[in-house]
């Protein structure tokens, strides 16, 4: 269970870069495979998985369940191929099994499953689930006086649901610093604009009058990314809401900002020109 | 039933600090203790269930037993998903506890009618579903649902319950209690029906039919045994609950009679018409409409007897 502290693992930039152009480039090639969708929703939320996995958390891929490790919840479960990724490359599974994404007897279900996976702390992919268990394991650590942290993804979409605010409420109510948030908001949803669906705006000030500390950032600027997540808490006493500006489809630009690829996969053709472009990014 | 069980969870909660207590903001009266005893061990999550569950997961993932409290629908139909989601599929160590099962509380409401809960539970997977049959049994049930590691739905009735049990039972989940041996007339009761049924095979017995009596507390996993026993060595099964007769311990006693090879007991699900009632009524009365009082089993069993469902019973 236990095992020898992690210290953070130091990152420079470029290989924070490196890492969010490998995450990518995984994603788009499990989504091209399996005929999947949510391409969009994965290239959106690459560099805040890089900066996390690759600088901010304390975990230990050989020990998975050490007790002390910080948690990351993927709420975004429907992000699931960038998030498999991201495990396999923080060591927690070889590459290798990303093959298994959405096939016949794998066990990388299409929306992120905790079962037979080591590293992902849950399963999701109805959304609005994911905030409520990380305030509760926030909780825990916050009364046990343990030092690690929870670190909760989500999607603009996704702030729909009301059991998020309702773990809003108990979050800041309970003092919880220790946990942060960082919404994925490329300011598309599933069938059409955020603005257009249920409009967020004005979304920092929500959190403010909630009684959370926020920071918005560029969320494909990795250096951006990393200043606010190691900073917090921003606040002693108050929980995190980091609100990551992003593009829907980022790094391919013929995905970006559209609709489409919330659904669409790409074939082998744009396969090869979406690597391509990625690995010129 | 509920003062038991938060009296068995206060005592468990001094002895191991993993034990801890979510509420719905209910529990007036019932909770005070705890939480004034166990301070780090209680939360009260306010009128908001989804995260009351959300955050009993993420407590139990961290190594907590959690149980989590509220009026039996807010607590299981408002949160259903991160029921079977979060617990379940996490096999998270979440107790969910129901107080108000069936009809205890009758005159608030339709809403606050819990009669379909058991069979809602019932189907899911990893959930253990216990409706203790008196103030004795929610006491056992408490100490053997923390002892057990996963998820777990206990149901309780609400306040004054009969004891049935002259001294405690021999309890285990999964394991129906025999309360009276015979070979007529098998009853088959669950939660708050206990003490009923207790009083029926009294007045079978002195019209000089001999009765078998069995505590279904353990409605899934079902004591599968037990009912087959039931089924093959009596006449007629009946099944006694408060709730409703779709689902729930009838339907799961006659999932496994219907599977018997022929020969076996007819059975007769004596439980609440799957309909909203129409009119306000406490418990005892409502019960009364549904036909689930003493004199109403009654009538239901010697109408049987007339129309010769159970020949000689």
């Amino acid at each position: 269970m236990s095992a020898a502290p992690a210290a953070p693992r130091p990152a420079t930039d470029d290989e924070l870069r490196a890492l969010a152009r490998k995450l990518r480039a995984h994603s788009l090639r499990m989504i091209s495979q399996a005929k999947t969708s949510h391409i969009g929703s994965c290239l959106s939320v690459a560099d805040i998985l890089a900066v996390l996995y690759g600088h901010i958390l304390r975990i230990d891929p050989r020990h998975p369940d050490w007790s002390d490790r910080d948690r990351l919840i993927m709420s975004k479960g429907h992000a699931a191929a960038i998030s498999y990724a991201a495990v396999a490359e923080a060591g927690f599974m070889p590459i290798k099994r990303l093959d298994e994404y959405a096939r016949n007897g794998g066990q990388l279900y299409g929306h992120a499953t905790h079962v037979g996976v080591p590293g992902v702390e849950m399963s999701s992919g109805s959304l609005g689930h994911g905030l409520p268990v990380g305030t509760g394991m926030a909780l825990t650590a916050k009364r046990g006086r343990k030092g690690w942290r929870v670190f909760v993804i989500m999607s603009d979409g996704e702030c729909d649901e009301g059991s998020n605010w309702e773990a809003i409420l108990f979050a800041a109510h309970h003092r919880l610093d220790n946990l942060t948030i960082v919404i994925d908001y490329n300011k598309i949803q599933s069938l059409d604009r955020v603005e257009r669906t249920l409009g967020l705006e004005p979304l920092t000030d929500k959190f403010r009058a909630f009684g959370w500390s926020v920071r918005e950032v560029d969320g494909h600027e990795v250096s951006d990314l990393r200043d606010a997540l190691e900073q917090v808490p921003m606040e002693a006493g108050r929980p995190n809401a980091i609100i990551a500006h992003t593009v829907k489809g980022k790094g391919v630009s013929w995905m970006e900002d559209k609709v489409l690829w919330h659904y669409r996969h790409p074939t082998e053709e744009e396969l090869a020109k979406a690597l391509a472009e990625v690995e010129a990014s | 039933m509920r003062t038991a069980f938060i009296e068995a969870l206060n005592e468990l909660a001094s002895t191991d600090d993993r034990v801890c207590l979510v509420v719905g903001d209910l529990g007036f009266s019932v909770i005070e203790d705890f939480a004034q005893k166990h301070p780090d061990q209680f939360v009260n999550a306010g009128v908001a269930e989804q995260n009351m569950i959300g955050l009993a997961v993420g407590m139990a993932l961290s190594g907590k037993i959690v149980f989590t409290y509220s009026i039996a629908n807010f607590g299981t139909l408002r949160c259903l998903e991160q029921i079977r989601n979060d617990v379940c599929y996490h096999r998270a160590n979440v107790k969910v506890v129901a107080v108000g099962g069936g009809l205890a509380y009758g005159n608030l409401g339709v809403t606050h009618h819990a009669s379909e809960d058991v069979a809602i539970m019932r189907a899911l997977p990893n959930m253990v579903v216990v409706a203790p049959g008196d103030p004795i049994e929610a006491r056992l049930a408490t100490k053997a649902v923390v002892a057990r590691d996963g998820p777990v739905y206990l149901r309780l009735g609400k306040a004054g319950e009969r004891v049935v049990h002259a001294q405690a039972p021999a309890f285990e989940l999964g394991r129906a209690i025999t309360m009276r041996e015979g070979d007529d007339i098998a009853l088959i009761a669950s939660g708050s029906m206990l003490a009923t049924a207790d009083q029926v095979a009294g007045q079978l017995t002195a019209k000089g039919l001999s009765v078998r009596l069995l505590s279904m507390h353990t409605v899934k996993p079902l004591d599968r045994e037990a009912v087959r026993s039931a089924a093959t060595e009596t006449r007629i099964v009946f099944t006694l609950e408060e709730h409703s007769v779709e689902g729930g311990l009838g339907g799961a006693v006659a999932e496994v009679i219907a599977e018997l090879p022929p020969g076996h007991a007819p059975l007769k699900r004596i439980g609440l018409r799957p309909e909203f009632n129409s009119v306000v009524g406490d418990q005892n009365y409502l019960k009364a409409l549904h036909g689930l009082d003493a004199d109403g089993i009654m009538r239901t069993i010697q109408a049987l007897e007339m129309a010769g469902a159970a020949k000689d019973v």
